[in-house]
């Protein structure tokens, strides 16, 4: 939901429901990160109400244009964050299962060589 | 003397921060009495002045983010994030506790407990009992919604303690997965009120499911158990029995923390340890004898001498107590990296850690997503 005014869309304040710090403040941070927004912020009006108001102000743009390319800048950064995370997981199960086969392997070496000798 | 924008003066060198502003950006650090620079500077402008960009385009994160994996276990993962803000880093981990689901016991039908746990008590600790199951294959129970096969899990618990029998310990592997659901028939005046059409030969129970569980392939080769055997959930003395239906269903973290999928998620900053002096012969000695965690070692340099060297800067807790006295704090430095995370992730057993983090990370996405789509 939005609240702004139709004179000045340069301000506005969305408020978000069934939402908490986990999204507003990751939101803040890639809002913050844009050059077109001057102010931004969150609040909880009531900590029982699971409802987060963020306060976006810019240098000209429409404030909701600014908000939605800050969703999907952040968006793409979780995608980002998964595709490396994921690569990087599968390249450790590689070496180590590589690793474990070259043990085994040295393993089964010393063995051999011990009933050689 | 003419003037000059101070960008162009020779110590403030253009494009980039001067190094005590460029330290404050990116560590925090620990002096003796305080930490400071806690905060992070995230305006795009705050360096405007000094003609810095401060903003992080999106190209740049992609360049810089990094994941090493440390340690790898069926159920604990520890792995180093490093490029990323604490707003992001924390979201992951707010999410891990609070919004993944699993699945947990959440109804308890006691047909009979004449044990010494009340019936509450022995609720609430099968609550706690983590089942080794993939959430993602089962649905929500709202309100509204019969118990079927997509959204609970039936397990059966019948014990009993013979008389003059030894007294008996309940473990949670006593807990038998019912494939086909709840074996307890519902009340004569309930079960025609709600249906008078199956007025077969099975007779309607608590739960209605269409086919048997162990029929669907995800767990025909996998049957559905608590994750550890040996969990106590109550003891029997001589002539007592235990007799209980227990219906799991999926749920989050956020409405109890018995659906919390991590025994715990967290992440620290990584330490860095600077030596300020090179430190020699005793005072090296000492410095190596303050440190609880062995952060420090000497080195030979030959020639009988001795010097402190930084070797394990990751095992350091930030105690300080190496600058605890008075004056030892020109000879070391104690900082955090405030955008490098060693984050680790214990599973409760559900899901294995590294597939817990993907899903945190696709849970974040879908909460932008949502977002969009609300606002166009």
């Amino acid at each position: 939901m939005e609240h702004g005014s139709f004179q000045d869309q340069t301000a506005s304040t969305f408020s978000l429901a069934d939402e908490d710090h986990t999204l507003a403040n990751s939101l803040r941070f890639a809002l913050n990160q844009d050059p077109r927004v001057t102010v931004c912020g969150y609040s909880i009006p009531h900590p029982a109400d699971a409802r987060v108001n963020i306060r976006v102000q810019t240098t000209g743009d429409p404030a909701s244009e600014v908000f939605k390319d800050a969703c999907q800048d952040l968006m793409l950064m979780c995608q980002h964050v998964r595709s490396t995370f994921d690569q990087v997981v599968a390249d450790f199960k590689k070496t180590r299962e590589l690793e474990g086969a070259e043990d085994r392997k040295t393993a089964q070496d010393l063995e051999t060589m011990s009933i050689k000798d | 003397m003419p003037l000059v924008p101070i960008w162009d003066l020779p110590d403030v060198p253009k494009g980039e921060l001067p190094p005590h502003l460029e330290l404050q950006r990116t560590r925090v650090l620990c002096n003796s009495d305080a930490p400071i620079h806690t905060e992070n500077v995230q305006y795009s402008g705050a360096y405007a002045s000094m003609g810095v960009d401060n903003s992080v385009r999106l190209d740049q994160f992609r360049n810089n983010f990094k994941v090493e994996v440390i340690r790898l276990s069926e159920d604990e993962i520890e792995f180093d994030m490093i490029g990323i803000d604490a707003a992001i880093a924390n979201a992951f981990r707010r999410i891990l506790i609070a919004e993944l689901p699993t699945m947990a016991i959440e109804k308890v039908l006691i047909a009979n407990n004449t044990s010494v746990i009340q019936d509450e008590v022995l609720a609430h600790r099968l609550g706690l009992i983590p089942i080794k199951v993939d959430p993602r294959l089962f649905d929500y129970m709202s309100e509204i919604d019969e118990p079927n096969e997509k959204n609970t899990i039936v397990f059966k618990l019948h014990v009993r303690c013979k008389i003059g029998g030894r007294r008996l310990t309940v473990k949670s592997d006593e807990l038998k997965w019912l494939p086909n659901g709840s074996e307890f028939p519902l009340s004569a005046e309930k079960s025609t009120s709600t249906s008078t059409s199956a007025s077969n030969s099975n007779p309607k129970t608590y739960t209605s499911f269409r086919c048997s569980q162990d029929s669907l392939p995800e767990f025909s080769n996998d049957p559905i158990a608590p994750k550890h055997p040996d969990i106590i959930v109550a003891k029997l003395g001589s002539g007592q029995e235990i007799e209980l239906e227990a219906h799991a269903v999926k749920g989050m973290g956020k409405t109890h923390a018995k659906w919390s999928p991590v025994a715990t998620a967290w992440y620290r900053m990584l330490p860095e340890v600077e030596l300020l002096q090179e430190l020699e012969g005793e005072m090296a000695e000492k410095l190596v004898k303050k440190c609880p965690v062995n952060v420090f070692d000497i080195e030979d340099l030959g020639n009988g001498k001795k010097r402190a060297t930084v070797a394990r800067p990751r095992a350091c807790t930030l105690c300080r107590e190496c600058i605890r006295e008075e004056g030892w704090d020109k000879y070391v430095a104690l900082h955090r990296v405030k955008d490098h995370f060693i984050f680790t992730i214990e599973s409760t057993g559900a899901l294995s850690p590294e597939v817990l983090f993907t899903e945190a990370v696709k849970i974040l996405e879908d909460k932008c997503e949502r977002v969009i789509t609300e606002l166009s």
